[in-house]
């Protein structure tokens, strides 16, 4: 392996390697941020989602009422996480994506205190950054919540998430990224007063719920297994979590007649609603277009 | 600042070094994890390995076997196992699918040790009287064993790689740091996690490299070594050997 022959290699691939961290070294912030020189709006409205079922249903509402209206769209989903897709947004290359006004708010304004909806919404306004805005909120909401099987409520009396605090050995599950957000662990010790430890359930949370490895579970609201399963959802009486209504963001050069569609379509849809498409997701395994077409049919957006 | 420097402040920040999912911890698991599924993987490829490089029956089977299972998409399988047989047995279903991803490489290792061995020094041994026991145990395993310990070296350094999927279905080790990392934005804690997936990844090259080097049996090394008395100890032949895998 270490013949005479491969030492020059092997030096010549540890001056290049050398070479590449020292380059690394020279970039600043974000390691992940896009190129801030790209091309100038065009006439198509380009749509992003996250790689999220029920967020790729809503900017499909979004689509379809748009392209009734007479626009040309341009559909680009499952972008991934906010880290993937705020730059993308930023930088100009998406026009429109819909967003959660508690969770964004959060992602810009990390130390916000604010958690009622009108609030969230009010401070979410003053931190858009210069070219983006965010349209009118809608109703539905799909946020973190803590939830308990039924069984487990009745036995300890839970109703909100104060009555956990006087249960001993609670283990909370969750995404990873809970055990630091500041409605995890933490929170739930300073706001509330309950002691948890926890585990990262990640995509197995709900399964993690319903077998007992996990008594306390970060849901979404909006989760159709909540009902389902006959999950208990927490109520949250201090504001640990945020408000986080359906909210659309959108480049600021947006034309005003795609505004007015797409605030009408916000308005149009409830949390109930919102849960529904969901189920006609996860349930009836309808695929995503089907579901956007007949919710704007049936609430008169298309037809 | 360099993200390099961060990864660095990360790693030698004495509160990352302590308490639950501290970096011990995750090491901990993540060898666990690596150590267990390599461990299973050798007791059922390495006497198959045998059986086949032995008998030369079954060769194609094996290698048509093993080419599928490396196709396998390690990822996927895990969540496929996690949702058959349920979340309270997902420990099992990540070692089963860390098992079939290190299976391969051994299977082959130790097969292809006992094929390469010329016949005419297992003719010899049968000649000698040897029984077929004997034949394996003091001609074929011997000489074979720098091959198979190329094929554990193989799949030990995939399987500490892939190790980190098990962070994925609530299992902690070194993956967990980066997993959480990709959510919270904490690009230090993944890039310093990922180097030390990287450095374990080393360390058990190295470790085996020692060991395919002893390996070679005394005898090879000074037959191939026609200046056995003026080079320093067999150097070149060792490295001819291993260059081999």
């Amino acid at each position: 392996m270490f013949t005479a022959r491969n030492k020059g290699r092997f030096a010549m691939t540890a001056a290049v390697v050398g070479a590449s961290l020292a380059l690394a070294g020279c970039a600043s912030g974000d390691p992940l941020a896009p190129d801030t020189d790209s091309d100038a709006p065009s006439e198509t409205i380009i749509i992003g989602s996250q790689a999220y079922y029920s967020n790729e249903i809503i900017a499909e509402l979004y689509a379809q009422a748009l392209e009734e209206g007479g626009f040309t769209v341009e559909r680009n989903y499952q972008i991934g996480q906010r880290d993937a897709y705020i730059p993308a947004l930023e930088a100009g290359e998406i026009d429109l994506f819909p967003e959660y006004t508690g969770n964004l708010l959060q992602f810009w304004s990390p130390d916000t205190t604010a958690t009622q909806a009108d609030e969230v919404f009010a401070e979410l306004q003053t931190v858009v950054p210069e070219g983006l805005q965010v349209l009118d909120q809608s109703p539905a909401t799909d946020q973190d919540s803590y939830n308990v099987t039924a069984e487990f409520a009745e036995a300890n009396g839970l109703e909100s998430i104060a009555d956990l605090a006087g249960v001993e050995g609670l283990i909370l599950g969750g995404a990873p990224e809970l055990e630091e957000r500041p409605y995890g662990p933490t929170g739930l010790s300073s706001v509330y007063g309950v002691t948890v430890s926890f585990q990262a359930t990640g995509d197995t949370t709900v399964e993690s719920l319903l077998e007992g490895i996990v008594n306390v579970a970060n849901v979404y609201s909006a989760d159709p297994r909540i009902g389902q399963n006959g999950l208990v959802t927490l109520s949250d009486p201090e504001g640990l979590f945020l408000a986080s209504n359906v909210v659309p963001i959108a480049s600021a050069d947006l034309p005003q007649e795609a505004i007015d569609i797409i605030n009408a379509v916000s308005a149009a849809l409830t949390p109930e609603g919102l849960v529904a498409l969901n189920v006609q997701s996860t349930v009836d395994q309808l695929g995503f277009a089907e579901i956007a077409t007949q919710w704007l049919t049936e609430n008169g957006f298309i037809g | 600042m360099s993200l390099f420097v961060d990864a660095w402040l990360w790693l030698v920040d004495p509160l990352n070094w302590q308490g639950d999912g501290s970096i011990p911890v995750r090491i901990a698991e993540h060898l666990f994890y690596t150590v267990l599924a390599v461990l299973a993987a050798a007791l059922i490829a390495i006497p198959v390995g045998w059986l086949i490089g032995h008998t030369g029956r079954g060769r194609e089977l094996a290698i048509g076997i093993s080419g599928a299972a490396r196709a396998l998409p390690t990822f996927g399988l895990l969540y496929l196992f996690v949702m058959l047989v349920g979340v309270t047995l997902r420990g099992p279903s990540t070692v089963f699918v860390l098992v079939l991803l290190a299976i391969p490489p051994i299977l082959a290792g130790a097969y292809a040790g006992l094929e390469v061995i010329d016949r005419r020094t297992i003719d010899a041994a049968r000649s000698m009287g040897m029984t077929e026991w004997q034949i394996l145990w003091k001609v074929e395993v011997p000489l074979g064993l720098p091959l198979l310990i190329g094929g554990l070296r193989s799949a030990t350094l995939q399987v500490v790689a892939t190790a980190t999927l098990a962070a994925y279905v609530n299992l902690g080790g070194l993956g967990y740091d980066i997993v959480q990392g990709i959510a919270l934005r904490t690009y230090d804690q993944m890039l310093g996690a990922a180097i030390l997936v990287i450095l374990l990844a080393l360390l058990f090259d190295a470790l085996f490299a020692v060991l395919e080097r002893y390996a070679v049996p005394r005898g090879v090394r000074a037959g191939r070594d026609t200046d056995v008395r003026t080079t320093p100890a067999g150097r070149r032949a060792t490295a001819d050997v291993t260059a081999t895998t």
